[in-house]
């Protein structure tokens, strides 16, 4: 039998102990709030040390010399014009087919597809293409575009296989920025006789326009970083011209002569760069590589700014 | 037609049939780009296992399609495939998780908002200049550590390829442990548990399909990333387990045999397309079961 | 387009106490509503008079919305729905439910406003003017003068004329009620729909926008859903009170409220249910 007494001893025991384990959590919750924001630092700083690394071996070699040479066999002579060239001529031509495309079809499965097995079909198999590695877009490139269509391995070719890899890119953001728009929206469109595309092209895509364009600017930014299936069509030539100019002097003053011409771009050039041995030439690879940080990283802060303005801008 | 307008609808409805038909066919387009690609490396390495005999892809140790007495043991690559996804998820794994569970159950909302689009730029890098910083940063250093380091080696560009697809298992991860609902917690921490204790024991259970479903699509980006491991780890197809030593993956071969002379229809060219077939294969699977934990997530939510 | 009614008179008539049989405007008969295998509404058949408020009420999920979004075809956006039944739309007597019908000229003749405002994210003057580009009118006099004529009447353009190019939702909630009914009744409609349109709304916001209910009954027919018997009482000249996808009863609002003559109805107007 226990007195009243020792009811009180045990009482209080238990008291301290669940005191002990409380402050012995707190601690813990403590100690792993600071690992946390420790290895999120550490991971960002990854970030920031490939920059320096870059900017520490490559900065010397940026200027107007290397941005308008080509390359060359001897490195402090060689360039980047050939590849920034090319990057601008491929970002044309994937931006028109993968920026429509993708658009319509974010438009179709978001506002007109019924939800059916087909229906279904489409969204697993976007899912599974948005996970396909770029490499074997390069495949299909090189036996589909290169030899059954007769591109050769040509701005075209290129151009073509980057817009089937950011498809997804431009689809999923297309639907995700339909989708904040109220259904209410589209009712008082429809209930004053609009018909479900003049819905679309009069409301939904003017009001997602931010959404959409942020999509954009991210899928161009990781087609620009690409280089994979531009090497499996056979782009890893020597390339010491400039594809023929789309302007011309004379009419009918618009060529597409470039479409077809061999190219290299600024991934595939700064790959070339690496694998050679020679700091000279690492020094190439580290400057092309800043430029190609700079002009990826500065896209997606473009993309970042953009979403938070765009989601700033308007509140249903 | 009683006070019905009979102003003309004739050219809206024209543009109403026509747009609905162009924008079936973009919605349809993204499944003949699959189409595409499973059509192209069916018929293109089809006279690949054609002349080669089945059994030798699991029985012969070597993969050198190329030589004079040619070996096809596609183990070879998926080995070195096998190696540097191994190490990539020893690295993407833990860091991701716990920068999730930090994220989503620590830090303050406004440093999450300004930290996750951060993180997601990680995945953003160019993937070749991931490849020079393996070989010409990474490596060195390893070199330091460890002196009898290659120049290449599965390691480093196993350990660089973690870091790249950490925003996918943190960003996915985190969104899908922040869906938890927070009744849930609260009568965790009703009981008297602390932050942590929640965390791993009510939201980390609740999250688990959405958390794997983030782990299997990181599988399917380190299998299928490219340039990191053709710069960094090698291109010399090994049987090999130890990721100390290079070794070629099945997409560093497609680019070693890419980066020569490809004639059409060349043993090489069909070479790669197998490869290529296996690749996809493996991806598609892991796609699609990352596809059906992520819906399951959503519809347990 | 609008035809100059008939017995724009009727009306008048009922001030002075004169009961007359009003012009029907909108005519339903046997209308059932199916959402896929789920009948919704149950033979439900109404004549609702021109120039009046008729009210619908009922407790929610009665099927009073559904019968409303049946007049201007709202159903057809979503697949797996089937109308059975007419729907009449006079002078002229055409079945905007027959075969052939094109649903989006029935939109164009009845007005719809909305629960919650849902002005588009555009101009004060390009929600107004929508309605009217969306018919064809494209002449800057023409659409300045139907803008104009339209925030009148939804008693509205003395707040906002100095302001027409700004953008609808710097507007009050109250305000931006108005434009949408500004922008139901800009194309002229036969009808204006309303479904619960003061719910998100405060009591004086509710109560300008059933001042300009009341007034609008010179010139247009009004259909209003509400789960406000008050309000049903304050502004409708006829209530139909319905339950479980059934009409239960029809008649002059007075006497609905006054002398209800089936047992549901004064059980829901006594509060005992809904």
């Amino acid at each position: 039998m226990l007195s009243v007494g020792d009811f009180i001893v045990l009482a209080s025991q238990n008291l301290r102990k669940q005191e002990a384990r409380a402050s012995r959590r707190r601690s813990i919750d403590r100690w792993f709030g600071r690992i946390g924001l420790l290895f999120t630092i550490g991971t960002l700083g990854v970030l920031a040390i490939l920059l320096l690394n870059l900017a520490a071996s490559g900065l010397t070699r940026i200027d107007w010399q290397f941005l308008l040479s080509f390359p060359s066999r001897r490195a402090a002579e060689a360039g980047i014009l050939s590849a920034w060239v090319g990057t601008i001529l491929l970002m044309i031509v994937t931006a028109s087919v993968a920026v429509p495309l993708g658009v319509a079809a974010g438009i179709y499965l978001e506002e007109y597809a019924a939800k059916n097995k087909w229906t279904d079909f489409i969204e697993i198999n976007i899912a599974n293409l948005a996970g396909v590695p770029s490499i074997l877009y390069g495949l299909m490139a090189l036996g589909l575009f290169v030899y059954q269509f007769r591109f050769g391995q040509s701005v075209l070719a290129g151009g073509l296989a980057l817009a089937c890899l950011v498809l997804p890119i431009v689809i999923v953001a297309t639907r995700e920025a339909l989708r904040t728009i109220p259904a209410a929206i589209r009712e008082a469109a429809f209930a004053l006789g609009a018909t479900r595309w003049q819905a679309v092209w009069h409301h939904l895509l003017p009001y997602s326009t931010g959404g959409i364009a942020t999509g954009v600017i991210l899928a161009m930014s990781r087609a620009i970083g690409e280089s994979a299936p531009l090497i499996t069509i056979g782009a890893l030539t020597f390339i010491a011209f400039l594809p023929p100019a789309p302007i011309l002097s004379h009419a009918p003053f618009l060529s597409f002569d470039w479409l077809f011409s061999p190219f290299t771009a600024l991934p595939i050039q700064m790959f070339n760069w690496v694998s050679r041995p020679g700091e000279e030439f690492q020094s190439n690879a580290a400057a092309a590589g800043l430029f190609l940080m700079l002009i990826t990283l500065g896209m997606n802060g473009v993309a970042i700014l953009l979403r938070r303005h765009a989601q700033r801008n308007i509140k249903w | 037609m009683g006070t019905l307008p009979t102003n003309s609808r004739r050219l809206d409805k024209w543009v109403e049939g026509g747009m609905v038909w162009v924008l079936r066919f973009s919605g349809w387009a993204s499944v003949l780009v699959t189409f595409g690609i499973v059509v192209t490396l069916v018929t293109e390495s089809a006279p690949f296992f054609g002349h080669v005999p089945f059994r030798r892809l699991f029985t012969d140790t070597m993969w050198t399609p190329l030589f004079a007495e040619p070996q096809y043991g596609i183990g070879a690559l998926l080995a070195g495939t096998l190696v540097t996804t191994g190490v990539a998820l020893c690295v993407a794994i833990p860091l991701g998780t716990l920068l999730a569970i930090y994220l989503s159950e620590f830090a303050e909302p406004r440093f999450r908002e300004v930290v996750k689009p951060m993180l997601e730029l990680l995945s953003a890098v160019p993937t070749v200049v991931y490849g020079y910083f393996a070989l010409l940063t990474l490596t060195p250093l390893l070199q330091e550590i460890y002196p009898d380091l290659p120049q290449f080696s599965m390691l480093s560009a196993g350990l660089i390829m973690g870091i790249m697809i950490i925003p996918y298992v943190t960003s996915l991860g985190e969104d899908s442990m922040r869906s938890v609902p927070m009744l849930l917690r609260e009568g965790a921490f009703a009981l008297g548990d602390g932050k942590l204790g929640v965390a791993l024991r009510v939201v980390f259970p609740g999250a688990f399909s959405g958390l794997a479903s983030a782990y299997v699509l990181a599988i399917s980006r380190a299998v299928g990333e490219t340039m990191i491991v053709a710069i960094a780890a090698g291109l010399q197809p090994r049987f090999t387990l130890n990721p100390l030593e290079s070794a070629a993956t099945v997409t560093a071969f497609i680019v070693q045999v890419s980066l020569g002379d490809l004639p059409h229809g060349s043993i090489g060219y069909q070479s790669i397309f197998a490869a290529g077939a296996v690749l996809f294969l493996m991806t598609l699977g892991f796609n699609l079961a990352g596809h059906a934990l992520r819906r399951r997530f959503h519809r347990a939510c | 387009m609008n035809p100059i009614p008939a017995v724009q008179v009727s009306s008048e008539k009922d001030i002075t106490g004169v009961e007359v049989k009003p012009e029907v405007k909108v005519e339903i008969q046997n209308l059932s509503f199916f959402y896929g295998k789920n009948q919704v509404l149950r033979n439900v058949s109404l004549d609702v008079p021109a120039y009046q408020v008729t009210a619908m009420i009922g407790p929610s999920g009665c099927g009073k919305t559904t019968l409303l979004r049946c007049l201007n075809r709202m159903h057809d956006l979503y697949p797996g729905n089937r109308y059975e039944g007419s729907v009449r739309l006079y002078p002229g007597g055409t079945d905007i439910l027959g075969p052939g019908m094109d649903p989006i000229r029935v939109r164009m003749r009845f007005g719809m406003v909305f629960q919650k405002p849902n002005p588009f994210p555009k101009s004060i003057y390009e929600n107004v003017a929508y309605g009217l580009r969306l018919q064809g009118m494209n002449k800057r006099r023409d659409l300045d003068e139907r803008v104009e004529k339209a925030l009148r009447e939804s008693a509205l353009w003395d707040e906002v004329k100095s302001r027409l190019h700004q953008l609808a939702h710097n507007l009050s909630g109250g305000q931006q009620q108005r434009l949408c009914i500004a922008r139901a009744i800009a194309t002229d409609p036969d009808v204006v729909l309303f479904d619960e349109p003061t719910s998100a709304l405060d009591p004086i916001a509710t109560s300008k926008i059933e001042e300009l209910i009341v007034e609008m009954k010179k010139r247009v027919t009004v259909i209003i859903v509400t789960h406000n018997l008050q309000q049903a009482g304050r502004i409708s000249d006829r209530t139909a009170f319905m339950y479980l996808g059934e009409l239960i009863e029809f008649g002059e609002t007075n006497r609905m409220f006054t002398n209800p003559a089936k047992p549901q109805t004064e059980d829901y107007i006594s509060g005992r249910f809904g």
